[in-house]
């Protein structure tokens, strides 16, 4: 493997475990293990945590995958990796 | 105009519409009879996905188990969405790069093994068929209550029209179907919703009925007057009680989410799209479409539980005349009554109805007193509460009618997509790739066909009895395709070094240990009776449940493949170079037909 491919998997790799970071305290962080604290914090009638559980993780989730998708399709383009 | 009659004509005209999409698009597409995805925007395919994917379980069955386990349910709603995060950062790209057609034939490849790809045909007919047999719960529920009969006549006549339907239109070719069928389904799922949300808080937005307050005036938030009326009656707290354990609910989760990525028929669309860039994007576009659903079923769920609730309950727990009178129960209560999957018994004989938790040492103390003999809804079956749901909200019958409707879009969808993965798997990779690779194109379509036919046929007789409700038996699919295919096909991107010995033996150990746990306690092959471990917590590995146990046999797959593959050769240089080929997008061919 040549270093600019080398290269561009270690930028690909870094940007998924961040992402991947931010997806398991979303999920599991904030809705399971520390649902219980958070639900302290209300919005509107229901815990912060219950919330996550239930909604907000999922919204997470979106915007993690299209933040993915751009961030990807300009390392191809940087790395000069891209199709066609 | 009666509610039966309106159902045979929604559903007679949605089945009409798929019927002529699919007709219309065969016609135009011959030449790309496999390429599904081939020239459908992304935002198309994500749809068409959504449809593919959101099943019985999510339509029919999500809401009911949201419904009476309240914030344990979390597990479903985080672990079938959070899967889709992980098939678009770790595999779709990748996949759709290598440009194969199924996923045995990439696991055949990337392993260089015949024996690699013949077990994760195995691995993929096994996750696919208890998977099917979900969908058959489903759909036996929805067709008992159309139909008006019995759980087991409603599972018969679901069969035959599963049957002509995957036959008939259940090909590849079929997205614009699909497409229609998730517009069928998020239909019927969210109008009910906003009827509802809009009767009970005022917002009819039900993502914000969730959060917002009570519009009778009593100054509750929706979510607190839940909770007091169930905890009145002996329920657990609706927004704390947990599923099992918090380690369960995270196993749980863990299980979904990998499964969702490790699922055939789902990693198959990402197969054919356009470009690597697409297959980023419409997993993206495919999650939109399956939060619409996902972010309004706690509304349904929480919702429905407490009109069920305050049905039968109807004024302070105690108070001889609070509860409902059986003869005036309303038309609903009768007609799934009909179906035996809501019985009543009149224990202590006042004709009226008690419904509380009679488990619960305290409430039961006070129930006595108040002259109840136990709970007297003795079957209360999670899988009705979404169809029944617009009735016990007294919404207009077309709603109803649309939303059987739905849940049949929803069941028929994924059951064709699960078909075909079974039917590929056995026409292409077992006896094409295998067996006879001089197979003439219209002997495999017959194979295809027949093992649908057996797949429908063993999924239907195992629906009898089905090991859970839906989406409890579809978790369990997700378990199976969680610890065999997922591991193989990361490890086969992630790592150069895993080997065709480490990958064969880290999907047989790891469906190994999850067979083995869900089948001691849930029976050999769901079989009633077989089960050596009973099905009861006490008897449950840390507490995890055997639906749950996926991301446990996963792991071990995880690992039993790495050190066997350090214990072993490594792979050859051309699948070295494979593998840093696939890593990039650039030179992807077009989707590549077959």
């Amino acid at each position: 493997m040549d270093t600019k491919a080398a290269q561009y998997w270690k930028a690909n790799i870094r940007l998924v475990t961040i992402l991947l970071v931010i997806w398991f305290v979303v999920s599991y962080g904030f809705g399971i293990i520390l649902a219980e604290p958070l639900n302290a914090i209300r919005i509107g009638g229901v815990g912060l945590g219950f919330w996550f559980a239930q909604q907000g993780s999922i919204y997470v989730f979106i915007v993690l995958i299209f933040f993915y998708a751009a961030r990807m399709n300009a390392l191809d383009r940087e790395f000069d990796v891209h199709e066609d | 105009m009666d509610l039966s009659t309106l159902t045979y004509i929604v559903v007679g005209a949605t089945f009409l519409l798929y019927i002529g999409i699919a007709i219309w698009a065969r016609a135009g597409s011959t030449g790309e009879f496999y390429v599904a995805g081939k020239g459908v925007h992304p935002v198309a395919n994500g749809m068409a996905t959504a449809a593919d994917w959101m099943s019985a379980a999510s339509f029919i069955s999500m809401a009911g188990l949201i419904a009476f386990n309240g914030y344990g349910a979390s597990v479903f709603l985080m672990g079938w969405t959070g899967g889709y995060v992980l098939l678009a950062l770790l595999l779709a790209p990748y996949l759709r790069k290598f440009g194969k057609f199924t996923v045995p034939e990439f696991i055949g490849e990337r392993f260089y093994s015949q024996t690699a790809r013949a077990v994760a045909v195995i691995c993929l007919i096994l996750a696919s068929v208890t998977y099917v047999i979900g969908q058959m719960k489903g759909i036996g529920v929805a067709f008992s209550r159309f139909l008006e009969t019995s759980y087991e006549t409603g599972l018969v006549a679901g069969m035959g029209i599963v049957f002509v339907y995957a036959v008939l239109g259940g090909m590849k070719g079929i997205t614009y179907t699909q497409i229609a069928q998730y517009v069928v389904l998020i239909c019927a799922y969210t109008i009910p919703a906003i009827f509802i949300s809009l009767n009970l808080t005022g917002n009819p937005l039900p993502q914000l009925g969730l959060i917002g307050s009570m519009a009778d005036g009593s100054g509750l938030t929706m979510m607190g007057k839940l909770d007091q009326v169930v905890t009145e009656l002996g329920f657990n707290k609706y927004s704390e009680q947990v599923l099992g354990s918090k380690l369960n609910m995270f196993v749980y989760t863990l299980s979904l989410m990998i499964g969702t990525a490790g699922l055939p028929h789902v990693i198959i669309r990402f197969f054919t799209v356009p470009k690597v860039k697409d297959a980023r994007s419409s997993a993206g576009w495919a999650l939109v479409f399956i939060a619409i659903l996902y972010t309004t079923a706690p509304a349904v769920g929480s919702m429905a539980r407490l009109n069920l609730m305050q049905t039968i309950q109807t004024g302070p727990v105690g108070e001889a005349t609070a509860n409902l009178e059986y003869a005036n129960a309303p038309q609903w209560f009768k007609n799934w009554e009909k179906t035996g999957l809501l019985q009543y018994e009149d224990k202590n004989g006042d004709g009226r109805i008690q419904y509380y938790n009679d488990k619960n040492p305290e409430m039961a103390a006070k129930a006595e007193s108040y002259g109840w003999k136990g709970s007297e809804m003795v079957k209360v079956d999670r899988d009705i509460m979404v169809l029944a749901n617009p009735e016990i909200a007294n919404l207009p019958n077309w709603v109803i009618a649309i939303v059987v409707a739905g849940g049949l879009a929803a069941a028929l969808s994924t059951a064709a997509g699960l078909l075909l993965a079974i039917a590929s798997a056995v026409s292409h990779d077992i006896i094409k790739g295998m067996i006879n690779p001089n197979i003439s194109e219209k002997n495999e379509l017959l194979a295809s066909r027949i093992s649908m036919a057996g797949a429908i046929a063993l999924a239907g007789y195992l629906g009898f009895n089905p090991p859970d409700f839906a989406a409890g038996t579809v978790a369990i699919a997700f378990g199976l395709a969680a610890s065999s295919i997922f591991p193989a096909l990361m490890m086969g991107i992630f790592n150069k070094k895993v080997n065709r010995t480490g990958a064969i033996w880290g999907m047989i150990s790891g469906i190994g240990v999850t067979m083995l746990y869900v089948f001691q306690h849930k029976g050999i092959f769901f079989v009633p009776g077989t089960a050596f471990l009973g099905d009861m917590s006490p008897n449950w590995f840390l507490g995890i449940s055997p639906n749950a146990f996926g991301a446990v046999g996963a792991l071990v797959n995880f690992v039993v493949a790495i050190a066997v593959s350090k214990m072993t050769h490594e792979p050859p240089e051309h699948i070295q170079h494979l593998v840093e080929d696939i890593r990039v997008p650039k030179g992807a061919g077009a989707a590549t037909d077959h």
